[in-house]
């Protein structure tokens, strides 16, 4: 008899199988990336700023744009598998589900991290930007900010299929939680492009959320995948 | 029960009388800010119960989760609505005062804003309770409260540091540390009246909750035989 496969390789399995979902469909990664392109370019209508103004602002406004869009991809994740009611196959097979918790999440982040390397390019262009302070600082800031979104957002995602308006709902139910996050990546770009403060407190702080909310996470998900 | 309900209701309104008293006539006018500041005795109380409130809803979650119980998720609910409530009194009261005494309604001070974001996290948790439907409602409504609260002390932390970066827009905003033997009577009196209150609601929306529960079993239940009788 062969042993059961670890948490690691069922989590490894079935990002796999999304990524390759996701490689042959691309449905997430074009609505994002399009929505977040029409975000930017309303903004920039909406704001004309000269180099130094927009060195404040566009730390704002790329969270801003990067959150909208990963709500987008966030509402996908799940009704790919309420379709064909793989949620109930998932329910009763022994696989845990925190394995399938974070295969969501580290999909979503790869998705996500894709959409930024494809973005902040085109914010440099569109606003006209120069970083001030250390770029690997802005890399760490994104990591961390990345994963926050879609930690929570991965999570809430899963509550919110459960509703009635369920695109309507992700958003109302992961805003709130996530203004802090918000706070942080958003002041910690702005200190980091400005070179005005120190990121580190922001940085900690995201840190500090990515943690606890990760480790929340993983705990109740086995309760609310199973409620029936 | 009844008779207890009603004398818990009339202490109530002693209290809320006795309060008021001591709020708008016994307390002293304050020197600068004159009269507007008795409004200061309905918001520290109902900004208290709010917080309060919050933590047991947090505490009903966790339960419910562990448990399973109905009357842990009745708690929860009424819990959250009083709480909203209360905290919704703060967020009204404040603009009110700071209006005349700041010369604005609003700042993005810390305790502002802390208040307005704890504030929207619990509108959304009753916003999830109101679009979910079915027997799945609780388990969602418990994860979403745990994470509400575990939230508020990053919230905290965020906004403070976010606040003590910049410079403050106002001057004196706070109440200051030294409060007339009186004034505190006042806002003892009015937080024994507003816990009290608060409770009351708490009662209420507990015992709907607990009914609305019985009556929704009820119905499974009689359908249930409806159909098996028609069946024989």
């Amino acid at each position: 008899m062969t042993s059961a496969p670890s948490l690691w390789a069922i989590t490894r399995r079935s990002l796999v199988k999304d990524l390759r979902l996701e490689w042959r469909s691309k449905d997430a990664i074009n609505s994002m990336l399009f929505f977040a392109l029409l975000v930017v370019v309303i903004f920039s209508f909406g704001f004309d700023p000269t180099a130094e103004e927009s060195r404040k602002i566009a730390g704002g406004l790329l969270w801003v744009a990067i959150l909208f869009a990963t709500v987008v991809a966030l509402n996908q994740t799940w009704t790919r598998e309420i379709r064909n009611q793989v949620m109930d196959a998932y329910r009763l097979s022994p696989a845990p589900p925190q394995a399938l918790f974070l295969s969501k999440t580290i999909g979503n982040f790869i998705f996500v991290s894709i959409l930024e390397v494809l973005m902040v390019p085109l914010f440099v262009v569109f606003y006209n930007l120069r970083s001030v302070g250390p770029v690997w600082q802005l890399l760490v800031v994104a990591l961390l900010a990345t994963w926050a979104l879609v930690v929570n957002g991965t999570f809430f995602a899963a509550l919110s299929i459960r509703t009635r308006s369920r695109e309507i709902m992700l958003p109302l139910i992961l805003f709130p939680i996530s203004i802090p996050a918000l706070l942080a990546m958003v002041d910690a770009t702005t200190s980091i492009l400005t070179g005005d403060n120190s990121p580190i407190f922001w940085m900690r702080l995201l840190a500090v959320y990515d943690l606890v909310f990760t480790t929340v996470s993983l705990v109740l998900f086995e309760p609310v995948v199973n409620a029936e | 029960m009844k008779i207890l309900f009603k004398s818990c209701l009339v202490l109530t309104a002693l209290l809320l009388g006795y309060g008021f008293c001591q709020a708008m006539y016994i307390a002293p006018t304050e020197a600068t800010m004159g009269d507007v500041q008795r409004i200061f005795y309905y918001h520290l109380p109902s900004a208290w119960v709010a917080f309060l409130l919050f933590f047991v809803n947090f505490l009903a979650s966790v339960w419910y989760l562990i448990r399973r119980s109905v009357a842990a998720d009745a708690m929860a609910l009424a819990s959250a609505e009083v709480g909203v409530s209360f905290c919704t009194i703060v967020l009204i009261t404040g603009p009110i005062w700071a209006r005349p005494i700041w010369g604005i309604w609003w700042t993005w001070d810390a305790r502002l804003t802390s208040t307005l974001v704890l504030w929207l996290i619990y509108v959304s948790y009753l916003v999830l309770r109101h679009y979910a439907s079915g027997g799945q409602v609780p388990v969602l409504a418990a994860a979403l409260g745990i994470f509400g609260f575990v939230d508020v002390p990053i919230v905290y932390m965020a906004i403070r540091w976010f606040r003590t970066q910049h410079p403050q827009p106002v001057i004196g905003g706070g109440q200051g540390s030294g409060l007339d033997p009186t004034m505190w009577h006042a806002v003892l009196w009015n937080l024994a009246a507003f816990a009290m209150l608060a409770f009351m609601f708490v009662w209420v929306r507990y015992r709907q909750a607990i009914v609305e529960h019985e009556l929704e079993e009820a119905h499974a239940q009689a359908s249930l035989d409806y159909e098996t009788e028609g069946a024989q």
